[in-house]
């Protein structure tokens, strides 16, 4: 019972993590990790991220 | 290492298990329909209307969705998606596919699914739920499954583009106008949704002026304080949204509610300005953070009806099929059941504006082929659900009520006592008081010809949730319901008008290079500023039409949004006959024949209907036949107001017939092409060709034994080449 909730519990932080894009910075310092790079600091990642989202606005439907 | 194929990719025969599943959601579904075909004069809960919605879905789901990937559409696990071959990390991105559609789904759900069903209403409930359902699963699920997975073989290509690439030049030109024209509309007719619903609303414009520096405490706060902090910052602003409804409660005893108490044409100042400034701003400022706090507000406020639904078991008030679906009299709008019916209740059965989100991004972030049927079919199901239940809050509150809220005010008088009068003429009591006494309830000084279904949607919830949860904060959940409206009705008015900012830019710029760069300041304002200025022109004209601006705007809008899903399904029906599955092009094909029959007949209506309440060019005649006498028509009060009848009469049926011939050029300009495909059993596409793909995933939302373990061993393998990594809890 409370490993079900415990799971589910991680499942929802996880699902809301992707969903907002927070894991976007876990998954670039994995990579990096991986390839040995030095990351960049996380403002710095965010504002790139902020660019990127300057030139491709997103159309929301009716 | 990409052995692993859905279960469901042959045609494998059921279990008897799963016969015996399925055979009692069809049951269900059956008893439900009946009940609700053969109930009259009753009481009918609500609950039917909503079971027989989801066992719909459930079916159609599982038959037919399955049927489109795997048979129509040839759905390929082994073929890389663009997301896998192009992954950049920015537009091209593998993304979860539980993610995705939670993207895809805030995407396409807006106020469009929350407004046409509540106006249709005045129809009876049985005509839309009908048409939201059978809609959803034959047409508008179809649409943007089949244009999800088109877009995605051509490396997430828009719309737009492959119309002119498969279709030629003309329906390619003929399309890009029509979109654009189309988004003007719909950006106007949302405006107009929320001028209605915060005019004389000191409780709602305080609340949703709040929103803007919400917003923008987020914005910095992301930028500077925390940057990436998403979760704990709309946190933050989700608390702060709701201390400023609650807030709202006190704008008396604060002393604003005469400076909050707006006209609709100061209402309209203001959106057009923040619309303008929202779209030059950068991004991060105003508009991403806006973005998150409407999903969430979107997701929760679903989320909280669906289960107030079930709680409050609440009985359906309205007939299944009042006499204005057959005489074509209603007040809300003019017309007959066929087709306006179907026009009105565009979003949620079939929305031609997907066809832009389900060409362009979505198609880029796909993982695997399979997906496209859970992130496309899926997501429009979902839709259509939130349209089921905005119909469902429509039709539990008193019919009374209920036209004197969607009655324009040339109609209603504006009054309580004229309100009533007028409401029994159409054959529903109800008192002054009883009109007084509902918008005290809410604490709103009136709810008398509050077009545009905001305020009914709200009061419908704020019903419901009241039943359900407890009493004492109807005025509360009232102002909630607004606010989720209204919040992400300016979303989708400054993410609108940044994509027709975008798409003027980049079409002046095929003539005038430099006017294409988007960060050159001078272009970028002037675009901003047309696309405002347009849709505020249509949004002023709707506030001060005298026969009522949802009366005569809202079809307009509901037509050409169908008419743009025609454009899209003429794509499918092309691709599908130029890859040479002609067996199956009755899938879209029935799909656009309908749109087609209900679209033209609906413009032919209003473009040649001797009926002035209907068609255009006859409104304008009568009018400007007593203008020229000197005459005033009512509801007209001066000679002002007969000028602008004609005016807009003229401009309104001149887009009809705008938009109604630029979809037949679309149409005809694909005919010799269908031919030709059919003749010689197919046609180069720009297909980008086959190659393998590598990544292992599962197709549904919950992965089946076979696939979790394959998603195993393909995390393990990864993990080994990598040498070590995490992954998320799939």
């Amino acid at each position: 019972m409370m490993t079900a909730v415990l799971k589910a519990g991680r499942g929802i932080r996880w699902y809301l993590k992707q969903v907002t894009g927070e894991a976007k910075w876990d998954e670039y310092l994995e990579r990096c990790r991986r390839e040995g790079a030095e990351p960049m600091s996380r403002r710095h990642f965010e504002r790139h991220r902020a660019e990127h989202q300057e030139t491709n606005p997103r159309a929301r439907c009716c | 290492m990409s052995t692993v194929t859905a279960p469901e990719q042959t045609g494998r025969k059921m279990t008897p298990q799963s016969m015996v599943i399925w055979g009692g959601v069809a049951v269900v579904g059956a008893v439900c329909w009946a009940v609700l075909a053969l109930s009259r004069g009753e009481e009918v809960s609500a609950l039917w209307i909503l079971f027989a919605a989801l066992s719909s879905y459930a079916i159609a789901y599982r038959f037919y969705a399955r049927f489109i990937a795997y048979k129509v559409l040839g759905v390929d696990n082994t073929r890389a998606t663009p997301a896998e071959r192009l992954q950049n990390g920015a537009d091209f991105d593998v993304t979860d596919r539980r993610v995705l559609f939670g993207h895809h789904f805030a995407a396409i759900a807006g106020a469009g699914p929350l407004v046409g069903p509540v106006l249709a209403a005045q129809m009876g409930y049985l005509p839309g739920t009908i048409w939201i359902i059978v809609g959803v699963i034959f047409a508008g699920a179809v649409q943007d499954v089949v244009v999800l997975f088109f877009s995605m073989r051509r490396n997430g290509k828009s719309l737009g583009q492959m119309i002119r690439e498969e279709i030629g030049t003309v329906g390619g030109v003929a399309a890009l106008i029509a979109v654009f024209s189309i988004m003007i509309i719909l950006l106007a007719v949302l405006a107009l949704v929320v001028v209605n619903a915060l005019a004389e609303s000191p409780w709602g414009v305080f609340s949703i002026g709040l929103t803007i520096p919400i917003a923008l405490f987020m914005g910095f706060y992301l930028r500077y304080l925390r940057p990436g902090r998403v979760m704990e910052v709309t946190g933050i602003g989700v608390a702060l949204l709701l201390a400023a409804i609650i807030g709202g409660n006190w704008v008396g005893q604060m002393g604003l509610a005469d400076a909050l108490t707006l006209s609709p044409n100061n209402l309209v100042f203001a959106l057009v300005i923040y619309g303008f400034v929202a779209s030059i701003l950068p991004v991060w400022m105003l508009l991403a953070p806006r973005d998150y706090l409407s999903t969430f507000m979107k997701i929760g406020v679903i989320a909280l009806l669906a289960i107030g639904l079930v709680i409050a078991r609440p009985a359906l008030q309205s007939e299944a099929v009042t006499d204005f679906a057959l005489n074509g009299t209603g007040p809300v709008f003019a017309g007959k059941l066929f087709p306006f019916v179907f026009i009105t209740i565009a979003c949620g059965a079939l929305s031609g504006f997907h066809a832009l989100i389900a060409s362009g991004t979505t198609p880029k972030m796909i993982g695997k082929e399979s997906q496209v049927r859970m992130i496309g079919y899926g997501g429009m199901l979902m839709e259509s659900f939130v349209a089921i239940s905005a119909l469902i809050a429509a039709s539990v509150i008193d019919q009374g009520l209920y036209f004197a809220i969607n009655s324009p005010a040339g109609a209603t008088g504006g009054t309580a006592a004229k309100a009533a009068a007028f409401v029994s003429n159409l054959g529903f009591t109800i008192s002054p008081d009883v009109l007084t006494a509902a918008a005290q309830s809410i604490q709103e000084t009136t709810l008398i010809s509050r077009t545009g279904g905001a305020p009914t949607l709200a009061f419908g919830i704020s019903l419901i949730f009241t039943k359900a949860f407890g009493g004492g904060l109807a005025a509360f959940w009232y102002h909630f319901a607004i606010m989720f409206e209204a919040l992400f009705i300016l979303t989708a008015v400054d993410a609108g008008t940044r994509v027709g900012r975008f798409m003027l830019q980049d079409t002046i710029g095929n003539v005038w290079p430099k006017y294409g760069d988007i960060s050159w300041k001078p272009a970028s304002w002037s675009a901003s500023a047309a696309v405002v200025g347009l849709w505020g022109y249509f949004l002023y004209v709707g506030v001060n039409d005298p026969l009522g601006g949802i009366y005569q705007l809202f079809p307009l809008f509901g037509i050409s949004n169908q008419l743009l899903a025609a454009i899209a399904l003429t794509l499918c029906v092309t691709l599908l006959l130029k890859h040479g599955k002609a067996r199956y092009v009755w899938v879209p094909g029935i799909a656009l024949a309908w749109d087609l029959v209900i679209t033209m007949s609906a413009s032919w209506e209003k473009i040649f209907s001797s009926n002035p309440k209907i068609g255009f060019f006859e409104q304008r005649s009568v009018y400007s036949a007593a203008y020229d006498q000197g005459k005033l028509l009512k509801p007209a009060k001066s000679m002002d107001d007969m000028q602008q009848i004609i005016t807009n009469a003229t401009v309104d049926g001149v887009l009809i017939t705008l938009f109604a011939l630029l979809t037949l050029t679309v149409v005809a300009s694909a005919i010799p092409i269908w031919i030709k495909a059919a003749k010689l059993g197919g046609l180069p596409t720009t297909e980008v060709p086959h190659q393998p793909s590598h990544l292992v995933d599962a197709a549904e939302i919950f992965a089946t034994p076979q696939e979790k373990e394959a998603i195993r061993d393909y995390q393990h393998s990864q993990r080994e080449l990598a040498g070590s990594g995490s992954g998320g809890p799939r």
